[in-house]
């Protein structure tokens, strides 16, 4: 047998073929199907148009359906989406929503995805959300597709892909305190740009990629997208492995990359030597280190989304607000409910997570999408006019948090933390 | 598929993301009323920065004032078009606002797959960067057979590669009447 990457041998034992290689258009088997409330209802209407109204769906435990952008608006066509979806998952009897008015309300999707047990390793899972790379994190394959795609799923439960060629980034060496997983993806995108892996697996591998937990896996496969990647890869292990018997009882099975196989282009990075990063407005690409931009002054701090509204995020941004006041203002955004209880719970030394954000200024939100996607003219944190803003989200393309007028600098919540406190751009180191 | 699809040329730079090509605030209407869904033809592009919307000169609203359609009808870009969410709105919006092809070097996967599958726009890939050498305005011929694109304003022919394997599924008018075609779902 050929050596093949770990996107392969998903990819090949999904079409039900023994090899695969790149450029080869396959036809997969999808064990999951997630959609939410700006994608899902016209993905219904284009799937009862195309198999009529009494089609069966093809596995009602495989969809997934989180409301999660348009959620605390008055926008009455927002809130008609999150109806259509209510309306849908009762009429179908799907069992896996989570609406929005009920206890099992969640938040983000990919955040949830993870939470809720359905990242499983080895499956293919296919969202209408470009992020649904996250989920790779996980060792499996995940990718995001349009309304059409998803709607030929929902009635197949197949979909054609191309067999990405894999690129492969190896990061080793012991991580200082203050380099972060949003730091080490914001490296690759400004050496490989915006369209740097375009139809491309993008697999990270090493010793500081293992030593990262799952939530900082989540954010370098997050971002996968941002340099145009079909999906991001990180092989399963023992830390994967706990995380999921703790959520499912669902099979899956462990692939990893053989030792001989091909790959596009690699990459090697010393942790150690890396330093806090930002992508400066307007792309995710246009990366420079913190020093470089340091009092750039700003208008408002951002912390939240599917990249940096996680558990970890905030014990981050907790660690440097510990009895400081923040000098713009700062919105925290817990990517899940899940997130927003633990932030309940959670101590850094021994003051609850919640309690040391409130006290250092922040607003707390709830939690949704929020602002990562500009939203509605009612959406908390939404830029305004020539806001100047740091965020902890994944994209800086012009409007993309509201005001087209406005500029966005991506960073971690480290950075962003410091950032807040002193109201221009600060390096996170000062406060560590 | 037309084999011969002619109309003026509205050119853009490198990377523009579904957030330029139909901004997120928009995505609320429905894509099936006719009605309502007439918005995102009315919408389309408006998040370009004006100074870089119609190049070279800019500033040339692709979709005029309150109206429903754009003048333009094929679109010239630069390297990576449609990058960013998985919206398929934004070749929805595209072909709302009248718009039959698009022409840039390479695209984003997502947005490719978008137009491709559900009959949008055609995503045609040129040789070289076609964002510098042709100008809004432009009057332009393509020929799908022979993969060619003629520029009657300026006189000249460039290049486009082939659809490849994604050309069966153009040519049937998106992936639900292919899949029909092959026999994959019940007509
Ligand atoms: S948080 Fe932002 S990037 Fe993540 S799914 Fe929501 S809108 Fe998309």
């Amino acid at each position: 047998m050929p050596a093949m990457t770990i996107t392969e041998k998903i990819l090949a034992k999904a079409a039900g073929k023994t090899v695969v290689t790149p450029g080869e258009n396959i036809w997969i088997k999808v064990d999951t199907l997630m959609t939410h409330d700006v994608c899902g209802p016209p993905t219904f209407q284009i799937w009862q148009k195309e198999f009529g109204e009494n089609a069966a769906i093809w596995d009602r435990e495989k969809v997934v359906m989180f409301p999660d952008h348009y959620i605390f608006t008055e926008d009455p066509h927002a809130n008609r989406n999150v109806r259509i979806l209510r309306e849908f998952a009762r009429d179908r009897q799907l069992p896996n929503y989570y609406d929005v008015q009920s206890e099992r309300y969640k938040g983000v999707c990919h955040i949830a995805l993870a939470e809720e047990g359905y990242n499983l390793p080895g499956t293919v899972l296919i969202g209408t959300d470009s992020h649904s790379c996250t989920s790779g994190a996980f060792g499996l394959f995940s990718t995001g597709v349009g309304n059409t795609d998803a709607a030929f799923i929902l009635g197949t439960g197949t979909i054609w892909e191309k067999v990405p060629a894999s690129m492969r980034f190896t990061f080793e060496g012991e991580s200082p305190p203050y380099v972060t997983a949003k730091d080490m993806i914001l490296q690759i995108l400004g050496d490989i740009g915006t369209d740097g892996a375009t139809y491309r697996a993008m697999e990270f591998d090493g010793s500081a990629v293992q030593a990262l937990s799952m939530d900082e896996r989540m954010t370098l496969t997050n971002m996968a997208i941002e340099a145009g990647g079909m999906n991001g890869i990180i092989a399963a292990d023992e830390k994967t492995e706990a995380y999921v018997k703790a959520r499912s009882n669902a099979p899956y099975e462990l692939f990893r990359s053989d030792g001989d196989a091909r790959y596009r282009a690699s990459y090697r990075y010393d942790v150690a030597a890396m330093e806090p990063l930002v992508a400066k407005p307007h792309s995710p690409d246009n990366r420079d280190t913190v020093r470089a931009v340091r009092g750039t002054p700003l208008t408002k701090a951002y912390i939240g989304s599917c990249t940096g509204g996680k558990l970890s995020d905030f014990r981050m941004a907790a660690s440097i607000l510990i009895n400081q006041k923040v000098s713009v203002p700062t919105f925290v955004v817990p990517g899940s409910t899940g997130v927003a209880r633990l932030l309940e719970l959670e101590t850094y030394k021994g003051i609850v997570l919640r309690e040391i954000l409130e006290d250092a200024g922040c607003v707390i939100a709830r939690s949704s999408c929020a602002a990562c996607l500009g939203g509605p003219a009612d959406t908390i944190g939404r830029s305004v006019d020539q806001d100047v803003v740091i965020s902890t989200t994944n994209r800086n393309f012009p409007g993309r948090m509201g005001s087209k007028k406005s500029e966005v600098y991506l960073a971690s919540a480290l950075t962003v933390a410091a950032s807040a406190v002193n109201g221009h751009i600060t390096d996170p180191r000062d406060f560590m | 598929m037309d084999q011969k699809i002619t109309g003026r040329a509205y050119v853009l730079g490198a990377n523009i993301d579904t957030d330029q090509i139909i901004p997120a605030e928009h995505l609320v209407y429905s894509l099936s009323d006719p009605e309502e869904s007439r918005n995102y033809g009315r919408f389309a592009l408006s998040g370009v920065p004006p100074a870089l919307a119609g190049l070279p000169e800019g500033h040339i609203p692709f979709t005029e004032g309150d109206r429903w359609r754009s003048s333009f009808n094929i679109i010239v870009a630069g390297n990576n078009f449609g990058c960013g969410s998985s919206r398929e709105h934004a070749p929805f919006a595209l072909q709302k606002a009248g718009v039959r092809a698009v022409i840039a070097p390479s695209y984003a996967r997502i947005f490719y797959r978008n137009a491709v599958d559900g009959g949008f726009v055609i995503p045609y890939e040129s040789e070289e960067d076609l964002s510098d050498l042709i100008a809004t305005g432009d009057q332009l011929e393509l020929d799908t057979a022979a993969n060619r694109l003629y520029n009657s304003t300026q006189g000249k022919s460039h290049a486009l590669r082939p659809l490849g394997d994604v050309g069966p599924i153009i040519a049937a008018g998106g992936l639900f009447a292919y899949a029909r075609q092959q026999g994959m779902i019940a007509t």
